[in-house]
């Protein structure tokens, strides 16, 4: 009786030790974590990791993190992509391959939800906290605390996800769930539920990410930075995040109902009892499509930026560049029917989404023919960021002109659910957001941690990474045109055989591209002093944060920038070219007033995963344990009174004398 | 300087609550949409002829009523509440959040007893989707109500700890607007799964 309450329904024989493949990935994982754990300890860093990460609610550290977490999670999600390509390069006429079809479900599934929530988001969340707030010239986001939750929240779902490897399984049924597969009689093991509470709990820190980033964009702006002077990135994850606000909460809803389906036995998505299936298919894509923009906007936002500080030149179209943003936000919202076409929904509504997904083709190029006039007799640098850029111009252009394509609902019928639209998701989601976070991350790097990545190594994973996606994803457009299905593990016919291969290689290639990254992170560090960024404006950029030191003082800026322009810090700069600079011992300093860092959002987080977890394995106990840990530790928190503390006069002082005599000596 | 340093903190403060406010009104529109989802999930699994056993014949409208101007009193003795927390006069203010808490709570025992009693009259929510909807939304706003409960608590309790300040002022101006915001909620619930499931 009490072993069930604590337990629930885990047991010894929840762990699959008799499946080598996941042993043998699990013993990596450990061997892995037991390595960083043993390092951290015997550098005794312990206490560096607890106070100047774990507690820190400023918002360049949250977002390091968040990288940290998304290149890790890359890692994963890819090790899947590796499995896949080789059972499908394998798999043809009478050879089966080497995963059995449970085992293939549980891969592209745990693939579309890691590379989705656990990669392209926190990579999302990561370039916004390092960059948001700077450049629209704050000292930290709305909410500081606030947003140390949503990044332990983010943390906790990921590891869950993570968990499912080795204790118990993860689901079966594809990325978004769809019942009635995903519900408890066809999927009766604890998979689905792996899904949703690690979903359940990373949406609940995006929501509330959201949310934080409004009020910091609408709130927080410096003076004079009217909503059309904002850069350009601020502008598309304003965006993003209203999309978040208004997306996110359906996804909470209806990954609910689903539980409450699989927990009380409920008939929200049944196939009987009055359930509707279809119901669920709606709510999901209702949120998932918004989704996808959530992604993109902020790679647009990140082009954006680049191409304008590569060329040299202001960016081409600002307004109609606001607008085009403003546009795919709203259209984001009337088009999710096309995912589901073929559901008998009737060719006026079909005829509808159809025709409201091609508008969305029109402001999109809008946006590429801004940059692309914009590089237009600019003086273009071909550093790193601006190679992903234009190799996300022709790599979105196809990916964009397939889904036109699949736009129209009878073309739609012949490609649904076909490797057709693989080739196109991927070929819009690596071609555009991850090219963009790419880009803004090398682009953004210096102003994270003061040292900028290493050029010759980014070249070659660029190289790699870019020949790779093309290898891997252009067979996968003519097999989807011949009719081969998605998230099958075994094919009869041989024929297909050499364009899976082909497309195993480019996968193999992207697997050398992030060997290269990697490669391009240690060296970076390695050299760090040689690529020291002494200015503080190693592109010679456009906008306010680059107007500070790399990395930015914790404080971000000891005066308070004035705007009146679009591209304020190159005006800035010209008079300061004219004029010279202000020393900073002529600058009169204010005390800055700034948060304590608090272990509260941790300790959240981690209650919650443990409630996550009981949920996942009916175990009472614990469930209580951590629902209560998470509703306690909000209400401590709000009895304290020592939340925030003053920067003094002097400190600041020493901080912007120092990065002045580095800059001048520069 | 020190002058200098109440002049800035005066104005940061002054800042930051109408931002504070402004992040707190983008929650509130984020669990509108989360009643949204809820109501049109409801009146989707409610289409005429679904299977199952219907509202009309389990519901009790006088409950419902009842259960309606308990609410609307909490909402008004909180009104009350705030009003006294302007005026600086703790004693009050703690004496309208308990009336408050007792409406709240009244409504809520009221709540469950009806999903007791209909549970037990074989209305559950396992039977069909439409009980299913009926249980999911009127519940979460139960919940809300319940999580509003252990709020009001936790502000009875604080309020004399921690003095009227800007801060438990704040806080004051987020419960409000949590709280008008269920009964503007719960309006929708009383007609749209009550009223309208009695026609």
């Amino acid at each position: 009786m009490l072993q069930n309450l604590i337990f629930g329904k885990l047991t010894i024989e929840a762990i699959p030790y008799h499946v080598p493949i996941i042993m043998g990935a699990a013993a990596f994982m450990g061997i892995a974590l037991l390595g960083v754990l043993f390092l951290i300890t015997f550098y005794r860093k312990w206490g560096y990791i607890w106070n100047d990460w774990v507690v820190s609610v400023d918002h360049k550290k949250i977002g390091i993190m968040y990288m940290i977490l998304a290149f890790v999670m890359l890692l994963r999600g890819f090790s899947d992509v590796v499995l896949m390509r080789s059972q499908q390069a394998l798999a043809a006429g009478s050879h089966l391959g080497y995963l059995p079809p449970e085992h293939y479900d549980q891969i592209f599934t745990a693939h579309g939800v890691i590379m989705i929530f656990f990669v392209a988001m926190p990579f999302m969340f990561g370039l916004l906290n390092i960059a948001v707030p700077l450049q629209i010239g704050a000292r930290d986001v709305a909410y500081p605390y606030l947003n140390s939750i949503s990044f332990w929240l983010t943390f906790v779902g990921a590891m869950l996800c993570n968990i499912s490897l080795v204790v118990g399984s993860f689901a079966a049924t594809g990325w978004l769930a769809y019942p009635p597969l995903s519900e408890l009689y066809y999927s009766p093991d604890v998979g689905v539920d792996y899904y949703i509470w690690s979903l359940q709990i990373a949406g609940v820190g995006t929501l509330l990410a959201g949310i934080n980033f409004i009020a910091t964009i609408m709130k927080m702006r410096c003076k004079g930075m009217t909503l059309m002077k904002m850069p350009i990135f601020v502008w598309s994850a304003l965006c993003a995040m209203i999309l978040v606000a208004l997306a996110f909460p359906v996804l909470t809803v209806t990954l609910g109902m689903l539980s409450l389906d699989r927990l009380l036995d409920m008939h929200f998505f049944t196939d009987f009892s009055g359930g509707s299936p279809l119901m669920y298919i709606n709510l999901i894509w209702v949120w998932g499509h918004p989704e996808v923009y959530i992604l993109i906007l902020p790679a647009f936002g990140v082009f954006s930026e680049v191409v304008a500080t590569f060329s040299h030149k202001k960016l081409f179209g600002y307004t109609t560049m606001v607008w085009a943003i403003v546009i795919i936000t709203f259209l984001s919202f009337i088009v999710w029917l096309h995912h589901f076409f073929t559901m008998g929904a009737g060719a006026d509504v079909n005829a509808f989404f159809g025709i409201t997904t091609m508008i969305i083709a029109i402001p999109t190029g809008v946006k590429v023919f801004n940059w692309l006039f914009t590089m237009y007799k600019g003086r273009i640098n071909m550093a790193t960021p601006m190679l992903w850029v234009i190799a996300f111009f022709t790599t979105f252009a196809i990916g964009g002109m397939t889904g036109v394509m699949m736009s129209v609902p009878p073309v739609d019928f012949q490609v649904h659910n076909s490797l057709f639209l693989i080739a196109h998701f991927h070929n819009v989601i690596i071609g555009g957001v991850l090219f963009g976070y790419f880009a803004g991350i090398i682009y953004w790097f210096p102003k994270a941690f003061g040292f900028s990545l290493d050029e010759k190594w980014g070249k070659r994973s660029f190289y790699l990474w870019v020949v790779g996606f093309y290898l891997a994803f252009m067979p996968l457009y003519v097999l989807g045109l011949d009719g081969f299905a998605r998230r099958v593990n075994h094919y009869e016919n041989v024929l297909y055989q050499p364009y899976l291969i082909a497309a195993a290689l480019g996968a193999l290639l992207i697997m050398l591209g992030i060997a290269c990254q990697l490669i391009q992170l240690f060296v970076s560090i390695k050299n760090r002093r040689a690529l020291r960024d002494k200015t503080g404006d190693p592109w010679n950029a456009r906008t306010l944060e680059w107007s500070v030191s790399s990395p930015a003082p914790f404080y971000n800026f000891a005066v308070l920038p004035i705007a009146t322009e679009i591209d304020q810090f190159w005006i800035d700069k010209e008079k300061h070219l004219a004029e010279g600079r202000i020393h900073p011992k002529d600058i009169h300093y204010h005390p800055i007033h700034m948060p304590k860092d608090t272990p509260i959002g941790f300790i959240i987080a981690m209650f919650a995963g443990i409630a996550g977890f009981a949920l996942i394995w009916h175990m009472l106990i614990p469930g209580i344990i951590g629902f209560l840990g998470v509703v306690l530790s909000i209400i401590a928190r709000t009895f304290s009174k020592d939340i925030d503390y003053y920067v003094d006069v002097e400190t600041i002082k020493k901080i912007e004398l120092q990065h002045y005599k580095e800059l001048t000596n520069a | 300087m020190h002058n200098q340093a109440a002049i800035v903190d005066e104005h940061h403060h002054h800042d930051s609550d109408a931002t504070d406010v402004f992040g707190f009104w983008l929650y509130i529109l984020t669990d509108c949409i989360l009643f949204g989802t809820l109501f049109s999930t409801f009146l989707v699994l409610n289409y005429p002829g679904s299977p199952g056993p219907i509202l009309k014949n389990y519901s009790n409208l006088h409950d419902i009523l009842i259960e309606t101007f308990l609410l609307l009193a909490s909402n008004f003795t909180f009104c009350l509440a705030s009003l006294n927390l302007y005026k600086d006069k703790l004693c009050k203010v703690q004496l309208w959040l308990v009336l408050t808490f007792l409406f709240g709570a009244g409504f809520v025992f009221m709540e469950v007893s009806e999903f007791i009693h209909m549970a037990h009259e074989g209305f559950r929510w396992d039977v069909s989707g439409q009980i299913s909807a009926f249980f999911t939304l009127v519940g979460t706003h139960g919940l809300h109500v319940s999580f509003g409960l252990l709020w009001i608590l936790v502000m009875i309790i604080q309020l004399p700890l921690l003095k009227i300040t800007a801060i438990t002022k704040r806080r004051m101006t987020y419960l409000g607007l949590f709280w008008n915001f269920l009964d503007i909620v719960w309006i929708f619930v009383f007609t749209i799964v009550y009223l309208m499931g009695a026609m």
